[in-house]
């Protein structure tokens, strides 16, 4: 096939991502393990790129988790997605951006289904009604948060002060992006570059100066598998997907890993710490592991923020030699500190890997 | 076509993942749930294939159905438009609305994810809550959470998030107003009754096993979630 060829195909894989004015809908998995990492995104929108972005109180899960493992209906997670709809209608919004790659997989799926089967979007809006008296439209706009960042990369990339670069070499660093499933595998058309060669955090890195890790296993799935994980005795399947993955990148010596889900940024942190407890592996240099940040966590990092401010911190891979390969300075007696500089007893060391 | 087979067609994602199969097996090679246990979707869509109701009562009964990790690697490469994830998805509908869930090892578990993600959307608004997430039940956190989580009040207070408070902002407070809806949700549309379900076929498990069956993180719960249950 010719090259030319080729990228007509790919420029299907476009979508119009909004200018401004969009209703946040927030992740359970990311407030939670990544607890600075909203309120980060949301500081880059509205001070960096002076965009307006709604943060409703009256929000809630989108129930994703629960559906995907098996106890919740269709019909279920339709009317919490409804209702969602329901609150940004009332708050006079018309574009959706969404924290969470499975949530914006949910999101797309119902809007599909509603366009395919006008029947169901009516039961929907029965059931929404008849639950909480709420009507809604549907969005003229839904992106995920990392389509919104890929958007203004260029503009972000004129406002950091650290490029990815190693400050001693000058040589790029070299970085794996990891794209949640559910971003562009159920509906290819709605990712920026669809399944097959997602662009979303490849731009990022192209746009920020560094060099993409094009490893073999760069698209299998993180191995969160859902009630695989939530179940403790089956979170074998977990694990033993992400060491395939890391398994797979290590010989090309990545620096940084970025990812675009909360549950991948989570498990290919958290999953090293456990190989490395288990098995003595690390991945890393000198016994640390690969720092996995997530999209925003790298942007805010770049443009100076402190490490510790934007919660770098609350990773179990140490991110301090990223720190040093980018000269970013930073304060380790300050790592641990609670509000206000308080002193807090500092975690434990692991046996093996090394934290900081 | 027997009254499971009718059952199964009600349901939007079987018939949007059933196509025609050509038995080709890209999803099995794409699979990571086949990669670490012994699942093979390619079987799975050729056994509801044959619309053979006893096969279909085997499968809703076996672990096969809950092997499955729903991160739908599948739907992007079936050359055929199938997706083995949907059809699986709509066997576990079927096998929590029959009881049949609570047939086999794998399917029971289902217990755990009801009393952990499932109930944690109507008592906090969220899947996951940091007050529910011990690391002695994930001890893959590692002492870097157990200090964020035990120090939270500092911790999360120092990132500007609004925990314990009423208002925007992460890990706010949902309000009750928020949760009500979720609750009329739920009891609207089928939501609450597979809850229901899952708990009074799991009681009568627990009940043969003889058992504490009391909710919430009773002894049947920690049997299924540590994978001790006997075999039979």
């Amino acid at each position: 096939m010719a090259k030319s060829r080729k990228n007509e195909i790919w420029e299907a894989y476009q979508k119009e991502i909004a200018e401004d004015h969009y209703y946040f809908a927030r992740s359970c998995i990311r407030q939670n393990f990544f607890p600075a990492a909203e309120g980060l995104y949301l500081r880059i929108l509205t001070e960096e790129l002076g965009l307006d972005v709604f943060d409703d109180p009256r929000q809630t899960s989108c129930t994703g988790i629960a559906y995907h493992s098996g106890v919740l209906p269709f019909e279920t997670i339709m009317t919490v997605v409804a209702r969602q709809f329901a609150l940004m209608t009332e708050a006079g919004y018309k574009n959706f951006v969404v924290s969470c790659v499975t949530s914006f997989g949910i999101y797309v799926e119902v809007l599909e289904t509603w366009k395919h089967n006008p029947d169901i979007e009516k039961r929907a809006r029965e059931a929404l009604f008849n639950a909480t008296g709420k009507t809604f439209e549907i969005p003229e706009n839904l992106v995920h948060a990392s389509d919104v960042i890929y958007k203004y990369r260029d503009k972000l990339g004129e406002k950091i002060r650290k490029r990815l670069v190693n400050a001693s070499t000058g040589e790029p660093l070299k970085v794996v992006d990891h794209i949640g499933c559910h971003y562009a595998k159920i509906f290819p058309e709605k990712g920026i570059g669809g399944a097959e060669f997602p662009y979303v955090l490849a731009g990022m890195i192209d746009s920020w100066g560094g060099d993409q890790v094009d490893y073999p296993e760069r698209r299998h799935c993180c191995g969160f598998g859902f009630r695989q994980y939530i179940i403790k005795s089956n979170r074998g399947y977990s694990v033993a997907n992400s060491k395939k993955k890391f398994d797979s990148m290590e010989p090309f010596k990545p620096d940084l890993i970025i990812a675009n889900c909360p549950g991948c940024t989570y498990f290919m942190d958290r999953w090293q710490y456990v190989i490395a407890e288990m098995e003595g592996k690390t991945y890393g240099a000198d016994g640390y592991g690969i720092p996995v940040l997530t999209y925003e966590e790298l942007a805010g990092l770049l443009l100076g923020y402190d490490p510790w401010d934007i919660g770098l911190q609350t990773h179990e891979v140490a991110v301090e030699p990223l720190l040093d390969k980018l000269g970013i300075k930073y304060n380790p007696e300050t790592k641990y500190d609670g509000l206000n500089g308080k002193k807090l007893k500092v975690p434990e060391n692991p046996a093996c890997l090394r934290i900081c | 076509m027997g009254d499971l087979f009718k059952e199964l067609e009600k349901d939007i994602r079987y018939r949007e993942g059933l196509k025609a199969c050509i038995n080709c097996g890209i999803c099995t090679s794409v699979c990571p749930a086949a990669e670490v246990s012994d699942y093979d979707p390619r079987m799975v869509v050729d056994t509801v294939q044959q619309k053979d109701e006893n096969l279909l009562r085997d499968l809703l009964k076996s672990d096969t159905i809950w092997r499955c990790g729903e991160c739908l690697s599948c739907k992007t490469r079936c050359p055929r438009g199938n997706v083995p994830c949907y059809i699986i998805q709509s066997l576990r509908a079927l096998s929590i609305e029959t009881g049949l869930f609570a047939e086999s090892k794998e399917g029971r578990k289902q217990l755990v994810v009801k009393r952990t993600v499932g109930d944690h959307i109507l008592k906090y608004g969220y899947c996951v809550y940091i007050d529910e997430v011990q690391n002695e039940w994930y001890p893959e956190q590692g002492p870097v959470w157990e200090w964020l989580r035990e120090n939270r009040e500092q911790t999360l207070a120092r990132f500007n998030t609004s925990y314990g408070k009423d208002q925007a902002g992460t890990l706010r407070n949902t309000a009750q107003e928020s949760l009500d809806d979720l609750r009329r949700i739920f009891d609207e549309t089928g939501g609450t009754a597979r809850f229901k379900k899952i708990e009074e076929f799991s009681a009568k498990k627990a009940a043969e096993a003889g058992k504490e069956f009391i909710g919430d993180r009773d002894e049947y719960f920690n049997v299924l979630n540590n994978g001790e249950e006997q075999e039979k």
